[in-house]
């Protein structure tokens, strides 16, 4: 936790961890004690004063059908999107990992996508799928199939996974392929000479030897999903059609900037707060084995 | 050049005592070498002096001046670690001067001084490189630079050679030494190899669980080794150490053996005979059973087990003392030693009692 | 295709060879084709593209596109966005840099009243993102009066701890050697931190300031509450403003020429800086 070696005194390191502090307490401390506070109170309709409801807001939320009906619809929407990235990410990890030359251009390009920001990224896919212009729906129209995700609830969640997904798809390659290229030549070799073929190897050997990236991966894209997403939803469908697409942390936005129901945005927050806690501890703890792995 | 002075210095982390009251007094000039196992406590006792651990009690004086609150800049020192602790980003020449760059040398004059430390230490060609572009040797040497560019009062050296592969060791140790005595500076230098201790050493201090056991010349430790410790730690291949009973004018051995002796000692004692002061005899009291032996070129060391007793016991005879036709079969069966070179410790503490 | 190897192993076989790369090729493919699309959609006429099928190879409006989104755009020139994003973006990264060096020097070398205090309330602000404090922190930047500026934008997004756990990490693997060789050569505390911690640092610094400026170019949610004022937009978030209200037709050559223009910077940033992008991306996870 420390270095054998210190300096001294106490003024110089209180001066240099100030600028942090002073940050964090302004733009972290205050306002997440603000959200605790505020999920205690309902303000009346004209914004003058505010009632202390206690856990009231909570219970509302619990009770809430639409409140519900969003922590599925995050439940779902995440699982997919982890999925639907780590899925491909793999395959194409394993595919370049089997080639010595040209790995490092295919890694060159996949890496693209990593860095177009979520909301653009929605704005491509949307383009694509759009149901004026959208080049694919035009195509999907040509085969029979009509594409509306406008209307449909299940194209709509399919289109904010797959944009979400999208850039996902870069990241969880760097790391899958990374791991790949760490697997000792040897144990491969000894599986070989072993006769195992290599399907079997990758089952029986690579998967395994992998499991420790899978698990970080999973983690690290379920709270992508949870919380970096919000751009993909609100350009492609800001959050319908009916709340189809709605996840929590849109909802957080939707009822406290649209709708200005302060005290029940302020207990959202709380429980994603409770939520994002838990997922840090989980990922921590697991981040401690690896270590030792 | 400067004196230094140890006084009853003692160093505790929190409740463990680890340094028990150390004194020691270092002339000008002179090369103190502090040996011992590992976990003695002779790395906290350089570091202390160095004024990188607190003294928890006890005094340290450098040229009469009390140092134990005083920063390590301002104690006149430099120290040699035995990871080199070289700059890695900076230049072989940035190194050796950054101590000079800190303390304000202009730099006509930092740039003389390390060019004379480098043509002494023959880095002129590498001034411009980086740490990693030179071996380990030239790594060492680059580190003793940045110590006497500074001309300190005191030279500090924490295992230097440490990390170096057995052939530059021994070449290294004779560069230290030289490079010492020419440049005439205090030493103190703290190793776990009792061959550079006795090889480097004007003084050394043999350490033990936080206390210093014997200080002494190199000679005079080996000679009259003032503990079982030191007379066991220092000398290779190790004293053998028999037990043994004086009675009356009499020593006799755990074999069985006896042979006449003086000593103010009586009663049970552990007696300690070095493996060179073995010699084969055919009246020899001592017969190795199932022995061993070691052709070294020069010597050959003898390993076999006591007759009469469970002790092992080597002798290290000279020249190639094996039989042509049976290799690791010895010559010798029985041997002696002379009585004035037995060393008596007592059961108790250990220390000489002869 | 079954009795293929790992890489660098004993058989090789042409067939499955060409299979891999035409398989790896497709992937890329697949995954590149949104970027091909929005470049071929930023370089032909709206009219080509409101009568589906659009064609899949570049127009020659390439230059009437672009330059129509830089200097006018839809609500603001491009460029004025451009500005705003590179601005946010590099004072993230920086200011999140300077902050995380300073508080993780003084946290890994100094032992000092609270140390442990401001170690457990830094690790607090680990991974809670701004969008889940987000109607609070609103109302302090509005509480300030930072709404429409560069502060706001900044602020908010450098109060999370990622960067200075890094530091920290990378900080405990400096050779305590060298802490003591440089007090013996006489260096105080902020002497040692800019002559050896900060030169040794180099390439953590430049990953990190690599992952710093995607992230802070990337945002979303929070310029989009806090900027009124289309001066103020960045571009990512500008894009979305750009799609008209009701039944009008969007400017498609427009917005894709803008959304290109939107993610030049961080690919470029990205694929040039690329071996010290990864490292730095799996040190941050670790």
């Amino acid at each position: 936790m420390q270095k054998r070696v210190t300096f001294n005194g106490w003024l110089l390191p209180m001066l240099l961890v100030l600028p942090q502090l002073l940050i964090s307490a302004v733009f972290f401390f205050y306002p997440a004690g603000q959200a605790l506070y505020q999920s205690l109170f309902i303000p009346d309709p004209f914004g003058l004063s505010s009632q202390f409801v206690g856990l009231g807001n909570f219970e509302y939320l619990l009770g809430d059908k639409y409140y519900r009906a969003s922590f599925f619809t995050t439940a779902l929407f995440s699982t997919l999107v982890t999925v639907v990235s780590m899925v491909p990410a793999l395959l194409l990890a394993v595919l370049a990992d089997r080639l010595i030359k040209g790995a490092g251009t295919y890694r060159t390009l996949l890496i693209w996508p990593y860095a177009v920001a979520p909301a653009v990224a929605g704005v491509l896919w949307l383009f694509m799928f759009n149901t004026r212009v959208g080049v694919v729906s035009w195509y999907l129209g040509q085969l029979g199939y009509d594409w509306n995700h406008v209307l449909n609830d299940g194209e709509a969640m399919g289109l904010v996974v797959v944009a979400s997904a999208w850039g996902r798809i870069s990241y969880n390659f760097l790391f899958f392929f990374a791991a790949l290229q760490a697997v000792p030549r040897s144990v491969i070799e000894a599986a070989a000479i072993d006769g195992a073929r290599f399907w079997r190897r990758f089952f029986t050997i690579v998967l395994p030897l992998l499991s420790p990236t899978t698990f970080f991966l999973l983690v690290v894209n379920i709270v992508y999903a949870f919380f970096e997403t919000f751009g993909v939803i609100h350009t492609i469908t800001s959050g319908g059609p009916q709340q189809a697409t709605t996840i929590l942390v849109y909802k957080v936005f939707s009822d406290g900037f649209v709708g200005q129901d302060l005290g029940s945005s302020a207990a959202q927050s709380v429980i994603l707060l409770i939520v994002v806690g838990a997922l840090t501890v989980f990922q921590f703890k697991f981040v401690e084995k690896r270590v030792h792995y | 050049m400067a004196t230094l002075t140890l006084e009853n210095v003692k160093k505790s982390f929190g409740k463990t005592d680890v340094i028990h009251g150390v004194d020691l007094s270092v002339n000008d000039g002179e090369f103190i070498v502090i040996v011992g196992p590992s976990g003695c406590g002779k790395s906290t006792l350089l570091r202390m002096v160095a004024g990188l651990e607190t003294v928890s009690g006890g005094n340290i004086e450098i040229d009469g001046k009390t140092v134990n609150d005083l920063e390590p800049m301002d104690r006149d020192i430099a120290m040699v670690f035995q990871n080199y602790a070289l700059y890695p980003h900076m230049s072989v020449r940035e190194n050796m001067a950054y101590g000079l760059k800190v303390a304000k040398v202009p730099k006509p004059e930092r740039d003389e001084k390390v060019a004379a430390a480098a043509q002494r230490l023959q880095l002129t060609d590498y001034l411009d490189r980086k740490p990693r572009e030179l071996s380990g040797g030239q790594r060492q040497r680059v580190a003793m630079g940045r110590a006497i560019v500074r001309e300190p009062a005191i030279f500090l050296f924490d295992e230097p050679l440490s990390n170096l592969d057995a052939k530059l060791r021994v070449q290294m140790r004779l560069e230290i030494k030289q490079l010492q005595s020419s440049l005439g500076v205090t030493s103190l230098y703290v190793t776990h190899d009792q061959v550079e201790a006795m090889t480097m050493a004007d003084r050394m201090i043999v350490m033990n669980k936080g206390l210093a056991e014997q200080i002494g010349t190199p000679l005079e430790v080996y000679e009259n080794p003032a503990s079982l410790f030191a007379a066991q730690f220092i000398g290779s291949p190790a004293m053998n150490v028999l037990k043994g009973d004086v009675n009356n004018q009499t020593l006799s051995l755990e074999n069985g053996a006896s042979m006449p002796f003086t000593s103010k000692h009586q009663g049970p004692v552990h007696v300690g005979i070095r493996p060179e002061h073995i010699f084969p005899a055919d009246d020899g009291i001592l017969s190795l059973a199932s022995s061993y032996a070691e052709p070294l070129g020069a010597t050959t060391l003898l390993h076999g087990s006591l007759e009469g007793s469970n002790a092992l016991l080597t002798v290290n005879l000279p020249g190639i003392a094996v039989g042509a036709g049976s290799p690791g079969q010895p010559h010798a069966k029985k041997f002696n030693f002379d009585a004035a070179h037995v060393h008596l410790f007592d059961l108790e503490t250990g220390l000489n009692c002869t | 295709m079954s009795t293929q190897s790992h890489s660098g192993m004993v058989e090789k076989r042409g067939t499955s060879l060409w299979l891999t790369h035409a398989l790896m090729i497709a992937g890329v493919l697949v995954v590149f084709f949104p970027i091909w699309l929005a470049f071929v959609a930023s370089t032909v006429t709206q009219q080509e593209i409101v009568q589906p099928p659009m064609p899949l190879l570049p127009g020659g409006e390439f230059i009437n596109n672009y330059t129509k989104a830089l200097t006018s755009g839809v609500n603001v020139p491009v460029m004025t966005m451009l500005i705003n994003s590179l601005i946010m973006a590099l004072g993230i990264a920086i200011g999140k840099i300077i902050i995380s060096l300073l508080s993780a020097f003084a946290i890994v070398y100094f032992k000092f009243p609270g140390r442990t205090f401001f170690f457990w309330l830094i690790f607090l602000t680990l991974m809670l993102p701004v969008e889940v404090r987000i109607v609070p922190t609103y109302e302090v930047i509005a509480g300030f009066g930072l709404l429409n500026s560069y502060s706001g934008l900044i602020f908010p997004l450098i109060a999370s701890a990622t960067a200075t756990f890094l530091f920290r990490q990378f900080f405990m693997t400096i050779p305590d050697e060298l802490t003591e060789a440089a007090r013996l050569d006489g260096a105080r505390p902020m002497r040692f931190f800019i002559d050896i911690v900060l030169p040794m640092s180099r390439t953590n610094i430049a990953a990190l300031f690599v992952i710093l400026f995607i992230y802070g170019w990337n945002q979303y949610l929070w310029p989009l509450l806090i900027t009124t004022d289309p001066e103020m937009n960045t571009i990512v978030m500008g894009i979305k403003q750009m799609f008209p209200s009701g039944d009008d037709v969007a400017d498609w050559p427009v917005i894709m020429a803008t959304s290109i223009l939107a993610m030049i910077p961080p690919v470029f940033v990205v694929v040039s800086m690329q071996k010290l992008f990864i490292r730095g991306l799996v040190d941050s996870e670790k």
